[in-house]
């Protein structure tokens, strides 16, 4: 149902089976109740569910099958060879079987349907209908619970509403690799719980909410906000991370009340995690509501008409001396719009869709490999693969649906994972992954030691096998000579080569052209025929298009323009952002398009407005580089996207960059499809000499955070990771410093104090959350991964 | 006999007709006379346990019940200090909308806690739209005697099942519960 079905099913492999008098072959191995499934004969069910491993535990699903004497858990039965099986439409024995475990399993059930959250899409209220007797015969007491628990602060559990089908604690086991819900007790005592020092403070925790098939589970955020009759559902594309979920946003008079995981066999199966889930209030909190212009040093409310005019003046004014920074919100479309924009309307090529860590090599290194790609190394390759080789890249944290695929090709189908990392860290463990230690900044060196002749790295042999993926992640842009030893190791291997951003947009923008020197498609701006065949769909001629790739970098790009376009970026992500915002706040020319109030359209001279995600339209591209396209949840708002404000700032510049709508986007970006000619050479870097003395700072962004579209969730910011100092035992022993007692971490530039925890770090290495409560490297120490610190016992002087 | 002409036959209907039992209804002027019939479908009201908590619990069936959409309920969470019904959920937002509303009843048919009944009010006309969406302000039935304004707590020593098995007779001043209250039952 679920699950993609790739293989050819040859003769040998089929069986005949008769159910309910049909003569049907399928695959050997097959469950009883997949072939009725398929056949289109509902049997009902609560434990079952096709990605999980069977486990007959409500036993609703019983049938008959001829020659056993009792009726058999169609969900954990694989048909044999003359199997001859009867559903409850054929066999009276099914059905009083069925109908006795009903009545079962409401027994203790409390009938609290009117204030349930599930009320209205629940399986046990459909299948008590279907399966189940009118009125009961039990007049006894029921058995109760203190209703509701919270198991974690977003996740609450009824007890009484439980039918014990192990679904919820199946999944944080099999699918989450969090085992911290468990069945306890037994008989009418048997319930779902955890431990009294441990919430169910897993990442993918709302997962089990869905999956319920009653309403046991229920999210704090969620709870009594409506009915499913209320929800007017839309397919969409998660914002959250270049996972690329598919989801479902449901939305009550135009708010979003929930979204789900939805059904996508290629990307996120039926999973996705809590950020996606439950970080969407973002929508409503402080959006601008009109168009800003600044008058006598204050922002005030002004008509479009008037913005526009202001903006247009202003941009004119600097006379192509205007850079474009854009950051990851943007969808695939808006970011071509902005390359279009810059390119057409400003003729400029001073672009950067990179608002956080970046550098020249990694700009190399994305045109030579990334840009313009076709799809892969996919899920399916992870899945396939022999070796993954991860550097760089925290999948629990950066990226959750590719530990999920990891961790299921670990355990199920041999894959083996190694990540090359300070730490080894609890999402690695669940991928049954090998630990690579690595201090930060020295990924480098550990990658080019791999490739070296007569090298007994593991990983490098590893990755020589057929089918390997070395999937790098954003953070190496930080680390000078790790994205080229990347390229290199991965050309010397054979293996595949993945890079997986952090935000949803960054793929598509750079796919977009939303990069100095790169047309859209992975097109290099210096080659005649790819400003050829982009200068014809623009309708313009080739030479009017910027000749020479512009500058590369937020900083340079904002220092060195009389304008700055901005949109979607926050300084807290670049590590250069304090020189930005002293750029900006600089005697130029500043134009915002922003969703939210932020330190950008704080001191912009025209911010314009535009729309979330919700309200609209688009496509990201995952890291794979699969379009993901979305709809429009909000309807009926007045917002309008990036694409569209800046068609109309081109008519208000007498230029012309189109109409702006999505289609059109769409169809553009189709027609010039990806590169095909040569393109720049992957970058050649050498690693920078190790710093000497102190401690190496490693750090990466937490999945729950200070992220901006997480703000407003207490409970799901109530389920995150502490904040804590990590090293190992033997560097804190050196030290000084014991687990558990306060540290200060400082640099030259500032100091934090916060608790420390002994693990597997790296020697001489200090983990630190990158931008969590209480602890923001950049900000509180002004330090990037790889810098040297200072660690001593104690809080603060 | 020659037939008489017909406007002045027409008079005759008249003629007859002012000796004959009058069966127009002088409304409104007499309309205390006139009462609707006890199971006249009219304005719907919003009930109270004896102790002036709500007996809505939002669980929306009234709205997923009425055929015209007339019914739009949001529950919330009945917090500490923030009890409004017995129980965990209550009726945070109720509106009806009388300009949609048919009368049909299906929605307190539906109601699981008795919460909605129907009373006889039938005089509904305004001259906006807007005042015609009835909110929950509107709807509430009046506190009677020994009822106590939401929020306030359940009546000590007991929990909701004892509210819809009609154990609870009343409410102290202060809110909270009588130990007459629980003597009784």
């Amino acid at each position: 149902m679920t699950i993609a079905s790739g293989s050819e099913q040859t003769q040998t492999d089929l069986v005949d089976v008769v159910v309910d008098d049909i003569n049907v072959r399928v695959p050997k191995g097959t469950l009883v109740i997949r072939v009725a499934e398929q056949m289109g004969v509902e049997i009902p069910r609560f434990c079952d569910h096709p990605l999980l491993d069977p486990v007959a535990a409500c036993r609703m699903c019983l049938i008959e099958i001829d020659g056993v004497p009792k009726p058999q858990p169609a969900c954990a039965i694989t048909v044999a060879d003359g199997m001859k099986i009867r559903t409850q439409r054929t066999s009276p024995v099914a059905e009083k079987a069925q109908s006795g475990v009903m009545e079962f399993l409401l027994l203790n059930h409390p009938l609290d349907c009117p204030i349930c959250d599930k009320g209205g899409e629940c399986p046990l209220q459909n299948q008590a209908m279907s399966s189940g007797r009118g009125e009961t015969r039990f007049e006894g007491k029921k058995r109760t619970f203190e209703k509701p628990i919270a198991i974690s602060s977003q996740i609450l559990l009824d007890r009484e509403r439980c039918v014990s089908c192990a679904r919820c604690t199946r999944f944080a086991d099999q699918i989450a690799g969090d085992p911290m819900l468990e069945l306890l007790e037994r008989g009418a005592q048997q319930q779902v719980g955890v431990a009294d020092d441990a919430p169910f403070n897993s990442y993918f925790s709302g997962n089990t909410i869905q999956i319920c098939p009653v309403g046991a589970l229920t999210s704090t955020l969620y709870r009594f906000r409506s009915r499913p009759f209320d929800l007017v559902s839309t397919p969409t594309t998660c914002e959250h991370c270049a996972s690329g979920c598919s989801l479902r946003t449901d939305v009550r008079r135009g708010e979003v009340t929930r979204r789900l995981a939805w059904d996508d066999p290629e990307v996120n199966e039926e999973w996705n995690c809590d950020k996606g889930r439950f970080a969407f209030r973002y929508i409503r909190q402080d959006r601008i509501e009109s168009p800003l212009v600044r008058e006598d040093g204050r922002l005030r409310p002004a008509s479009w008409p008037e913005a526009l005019d202001i903006a247009a003046r202003g941009l004119a004014a600097a006379q192509g001396r205007v850079g474009v920074l854009t950051g990851g919100r943007l969808t695939a479309e808006d970011a071509y719009s902005y390359a279009k924009f810059a390119r057409v309307a400003l003729r400029t090529d001073d672009i950067d869709f990179r608002a956080r860590m970046a550098s020249d090599e990694e700009a190399q290194f994305l045109a030579a490999l990334v840009a313009g790609q076709p799809l892969g190394p996919t899920y399916a390759d992870l899945d396939a693969a022999s070796n993954v080789v991860l550097v760089g890249f925290e999948p629990e944290d950066e990226s959750p649906i590719v530990l999920l695929r990891l961790r299921r090709a670990a355990l199920k189908a041999n894959t083996r994972v190694w990540s090359i990392s300070a730490s080894l860290t609890g999402g690695l463990a669940k991928m049954q992954g090998t630990w690579v230690p690595c201090q930060p900044g020295a990924e480098a060196q550990v990658m080019d030691d791999a490739q070296k002749d007569g090298s007994d790295d593991a990983f490098g042999a590893a990755l020589r096998t057929p089918g390997a993926v070395l999937l790098v992640g954003e953070r190496l842009a930080g680390i000078p000579g790790a994205l080229s030893a990347a390229a290199a190791l991965a050309r010397n291997t054979g293996a595949r080569l993945g890079w997986v951003p952090r935000r949803a947009g960054e793929r598509g923008a750079l796919d977009a052209g939303a990069l100095s020197g790169l047309l859209p498609g992975g097109r290099p701006l210096t080659d005649p025929a790819a400003r050829r065949e982009v200068s014809d769909l623009w309708g313009v001629q080739a030479d009017e298009l910027p000749r020479y790739a512009g500058r590369r970098g937020s900083v340079p790009i904002a220092q060195s323009a009389d304008a700055v376009i901005v949109a979607g970026v926050d300084p807290v992500d670049d590590p250069q952002g304090e020189q930005l915002m002293a750029a900006l706040a600089g005697d130029r020319f500043v134009l915002s398009l922003e969703t939210h109030h932020g330190p950008i359209s704080e001191l912009a001279d025209v911010v314009l407005p535009v729309a979330v995600d919700a309200e609209r339209a688009g496509t990201y591209v995952d890291w794979e580089g699969r379009s993901r396209s979305f709809g429009t949840a909000i309807s009926g708002v007045t917002t309008v996207t990036d694409s569209r404000v800046l068609a109309m700032l081109a008519d208000a510049m007498d230029e012309s960059i189109g109409r702006g709508d999505v289609m059109e986007l769409r169809a553009e970006l189709a027609t010039l499809g990806h590169w095909t000619g040569d393109r720049m050479s992957a970058p050649d870097v050498r690693p920078a000499p190790p710093a000497a003395g102190g401690l190496r700072l490693a750090s990466w962004r937490l999945l729950l955070d200070l992220g901006r579209m997480q703000q407003g969730e207490p409970h799901l910011a109530g389920t995150a990771r502490p904040t804590e100092a990590v090293m190992s035992a033997a560097t804190a022993a050196s030290r000084g410093l014991t687990e558990g007692s306060l540290v200060t971490v400082s640099t030259p530039d500032g100091s934090l104090t916060l608790p420390l925890r002994l693990d597997e770090v790296a020697h001489d290495t200090v983990w630190l959350p990158m931008h969590s409560p209480g602890c923001s490297i950049v900000q509180d120490l002004g330090a990037v991964p790889g810098d040297v610190v200072e660690v001593v016992p104690g809080g603060p002087r | 006999m020659p037939e008489l002409p017909t406007a002045v036959r027409g008079f005759g209907v008249t003629f007859r007709t002012m000796f004959k039992r009058v069966v127009t209804e002088q409304y409104p002027e007499a309309a205390a006379k006139y009462p609707p019939k006890p199971r006249f479908h009219g304005r719907h009201q919003l009930n109270r346990w004896a102790d002036g908590l709500e007996k809505c619990i939002g669980c929306e069936l009234c709205a997923w019940a009425c055929p015209a959409d007339a019914i739009f309920v949001e529950g919330a969470d009945n917090s500490e200090g923030g009890r409004f019904s017995p129980g965990e959920r209550y009726g945070r937002v109720y509106q009806i909308n009388y300009l949609r509303c048919i009368f049909c009843g299906l929605c307190i048919e539906a109601c699981p806690t008795r919460a909605l009944t129907m009373t006889n009010e039938f005089e509904l006309a305004d001259n906006n739209r807007t005042d015609l969406i009835f909110t929950k302000e509107d709807l509430l039935a009046p506190l009677q005697a020994g009822m106590v304004l939401p929020p306030h707590d359940m009546v000590p020593g007991f929990t909701e099942k004892d509210y819809y098995a009609g154990k609870v007779i009343g409410a102290t001043d202060t809110g909270s519960a009588t130990d007459t209250a629980k003597e009784s039952t």
